[in-house]
Formats: C-alpha cells, sequence, structure tokens
C-alpha cells in the first residue's frame, strides 16, 4: 500500500477509535441516566429519588389491579417479580395496559413508597403472535397443569 | 484484488455495469413490496395482543433496517474516498445520504403512529428513539455540510469525516434496547436463535425487507449514475453517450 494511503487509513481508523472511546465513557458516565425507567427493585432498595418526576418499569402483577367504581381511580402493582411497587393513577389506561404485561409508569414516588403515576405507557414485548397460536398455547398450558411465569424483560 | 478495485472506481465502467442492474434492482424491489404489504395487510392474521395496528411492522422495520445499513453503507464509501481519494465513492456518500434520511424519517413516523394506540404515546425519550433520531440528524447534518462547501472536494472530505463520526451510533441504535431500560421492544427477528414473531408473520416481513433494500439499491444507483453524467459531463464518453441517444 502506498504510504500516503496507509497513512490515510491509520487516520480513519483513528477517528472510528477515538470516536468509539469518546462514545462508550459518555454511555459510561450517563449509565444510569440513559435508562429510561427504574426497576422495582431499585425502587425499594431506595435507588430512586422521593418526590421527584421519575418513571417505573416492570410487570403488572396479576390479580393487583383495582379500579375504584365511582371514578377514574385504579391502584395496581409494578413488580419484576423480586419486588414490588404500589401505583395509583386517575386517568384512561392505554388499550395494551393489562395484568401480567409490561408498563412504564411516569410520576413521583412518595416516603411511604407510594408511586404516584401522572402517566401511564404500556409496555409491549417482542412476542408476535396470530391469536389462535395464543390459544393453543393457553390449551396446551392448562393441560399440562404448571403454569409457566411469564418473561421479565 | 488490486485491479479489481480499480475497475470499481472508473465511473464508465460502473455506469455500464449499473445499466445492466437497474432493471432487475426495480423489479426485485417492486415485486416485493407489492407482494410483501398486500400480504401483510390482507391475508396474515392479527397480532393476539395489539389487533390491526401490528401490521405497520411491515414498513416501520424494513424503513428502519435499511437506514441504518444504508448508514453504514455511506460511511464505508467515506473511509473509501478518504483512503483512495475515488470520485465514485464520494458520489455513494452524496446520493446515500438523502434517500438514508428519508428512510430514518419513515421509520420515525410509523413508529409514531404505531406508539399512540400500542403504549398511549407518540414519542418518549428512550434510548432507541432517540438513537434513531441522532441518525436523522446525523443524515441531515450530512446532506448540509457537502452542500455548504463551493469546493467539492472539500465538501466531500468533510462529510466522509462526519459520516464516520457518526457511525459509532449505528451500534448504539442496535444495541440500544438491549444495553438500557427503554419502552421500544427488543428484536423480534433473531439471526441466531428463533424469532419471537411467528412464522406466519415473519415471510412477508422478509419480502418487505427484501424489497426495501433493493428499492435503496434502485435509487441510489440512479442518483449515482446521474452524478457521474453530471461530474463527467465533458469528457468524451459522456458526449458520445448523449449524442448516441
Amino acid at each position: 500500500m502506498h504510504p500516503l494511503r496507509r497513512q490515510r487509513l491509520a487516520i480513519v481508523l483513528l477517528i472510528i477509535a477515538g470516536t468509539a472511546a469518546a462514545a462508550a465513557l459518555l454511555g459510561y458516565a450517563l449509565r444510569e441516566n440513559i435508562n429510561l425507567f427504574y426497576p422495582p427493585s431499585d425502587i425499594v432498595a431506595g435507588k430512586a429519588p422521593v418526590g421527584r418526576d421519575i418513571r417505573a418499569g416492570g410487570m403488572v402483577l396479576e390479580g393487583s389491579v383495582k379500579r375504584a367504581s365511582d371514578s377514574l381511580q385504579v391502584s395496581f402493582i409494578v413488580t419484576d417479580y423480586q419486588a414490588n411497587v404500589p401505583v395509583t393513577y386517575t386517568g384512561i389506561l392505554p388499550d395494551l395496559f393489562s395484568e401480567g404485561e409490561g408498563v412504564v409508569v411516569l410520576g413521583q414516588l412518595d416516603a411511604e413508597g407510594l408511586f404516584h403515576a401522572d402517566q401511564v405507557l404500556a409496555k409491549h414485548d417482542e412476542n408476535y403472535m396470530p391469536p389462535e397460536v395464543t390459544d393453543a398455547l393457553e390449551k396446551a398450558k392448562s393441560q399440562s397443569g404448571a403454569p409457566e411465569p411469564s418473561k421479565p424483560y | 484484488m488490486w485491479a479489481w478495485f480499480h475497475k470499481w472506481s472508473s465511473p464508465r465502467w460502473f455506469y455500464q455495469l449499473s445499466g445492466t442492474l437497474l432493471p432487475w434492482l426495480a423489479v426485485i424491489s417492486l415485486a416485493a413490496l407489492i407482494v410483501g404489504v398486500a400480504w401483510g395487510l390482507m391475508f396474515v392474521p392479527p397480532d393476539y395482543k395489539q389487533g390491526n395496528s401490528f401490521r405497520i411492522i411491515y414498513i416501520h422495520v424494513p424503513a428502519a433496517a435499511v437506514a441504518m445499513a444504508g448508514y453504514l453503507l455511506m460511511a464505508t464509501a467515506g473511509a473509501i474516498s478518504l483512503i483512495w481519494r475515488i470520485k465514485l465513492a464520494d458520489m455513494v456518500l452524496k446520493c446515500a445520504a438523502p434517500i438514508g434520511a428519508a428512510l430514518t424519517f419513515l421509520a420515525l413516523v410509523t413508529g409514531a403512529i404505531w406508539g399512540k394506540p400500542t403504549w398511549g404515546t407518540w414519542w418518549v425519550w428512550d434510548a432507541r428513539i432517540t438513537s434513531v433520531l441522532v441518525l436523522f440528524f446525523l443524515y441531515i447534518g450530512i446532506i448540509a455540510l457537502y452542500e455548504a462547501f463551493d469546493n467539492k472536494e472539500a465538501a466531500g472530505r468533510a462529510s466522509a469525516i462526519l459520516a464516520l463520526v457518526g457511525a459509532v451510533n449505528i451500534p448504539i441504535i442496535y444495541w440500544s434496547v438491549e444495553w438500557w431500560y427503554s419502552l421500544h421492544q427488543p428484536a423480534s427477528i433473531s439471526f441466531t436463535g428463533e424469532s419471537s414473531i411467528h412464522p406466519q408473520m415473519l415471510r412477508p416481513l422478509l419480502l418487505t425487507i427484501t424489497g426495501f433494500y433493493c428499492f435503496f439499491g434502485w435509487v441510489l444507483l440512479l442518483k449515482v449514475r446521474n452524478e457521474i453524467l453530471h461530474r463527467e459531463r465533458s469528457t468524451r464518453w459522456v458526449r458520445d453517450l448523449i449524442l448516441s441517444r
């Protein structure tokens, strides 16, 4: 290879290595802040600030959704199957919100550990299936007895 | 190998070769897109959870995939033009940027349209969505930088360096859903294991992905050929070509 071209190749490689290193350092410095939400175990462990706007993400615990009969108030528990965070919310829930599904809530944590949500987003997982397939899966599951635990992402 | 490399770098030779390639790319991309979209929209069953709104995947995923692959192609062309000063690589860089920008925009818009009924919001500043927005700005920046110079050689060099610097964003986009907690779900198509999208839904998706790749190649060749004719307009072979029409 011509020495001049070899020099230019070295410069190109240097640019790539330099930006990769810069990006890695940036990612390292911001590693907590790039996460969109706190998992419940971090919140229970006291890693999330109290009284400030944060997001919590996890699964809606099966059987934990309780709706008020006279208002849009709803309460449920967000879990990562290690720790639970109780959430209260007043408003309309997204269509895909349901028990055992992923959810991301925006709001504030109070001193008692109750999460007051201002916004509830459904987190869709990567599974795409026709309805007949899920019916078949359900049937197979009920026949084999033991329910499969749903996968926390 | 070097002879092959040099042959490729000749605009005249590339013009002739791409002329024979063009109709094939056009036919494959149109056929794959028409069949894939019709199949995906009309014949595939709805998703068990999202219903019919999942069908936007047949545009969203191919647009995003080709926008990222197109960026890698553009950055590679930038590196080649920086190191070997090959004019053709510079033309590829210049011509790929607007196509990539359009595809990134399409991915962002279709994602927002899908996000509203699925997540309950048009936009969230999570790692995946934000890094794709950065990709869009990179494309726009490269177009703007190229046009900002009167000296086209300086323009090519500056844009190539920007393209190289921005290339670090591509692995960030790809793995953002693995490295950080994000609202966007991880990839459904797996190259190594079993995909988490049902085969019935996957087949038309693979077809539209193929269609988008061929469409990108088709439009890129059209633009590069146009650029070749423009830059070589004073050469003999271009003049002969025009006169023979």
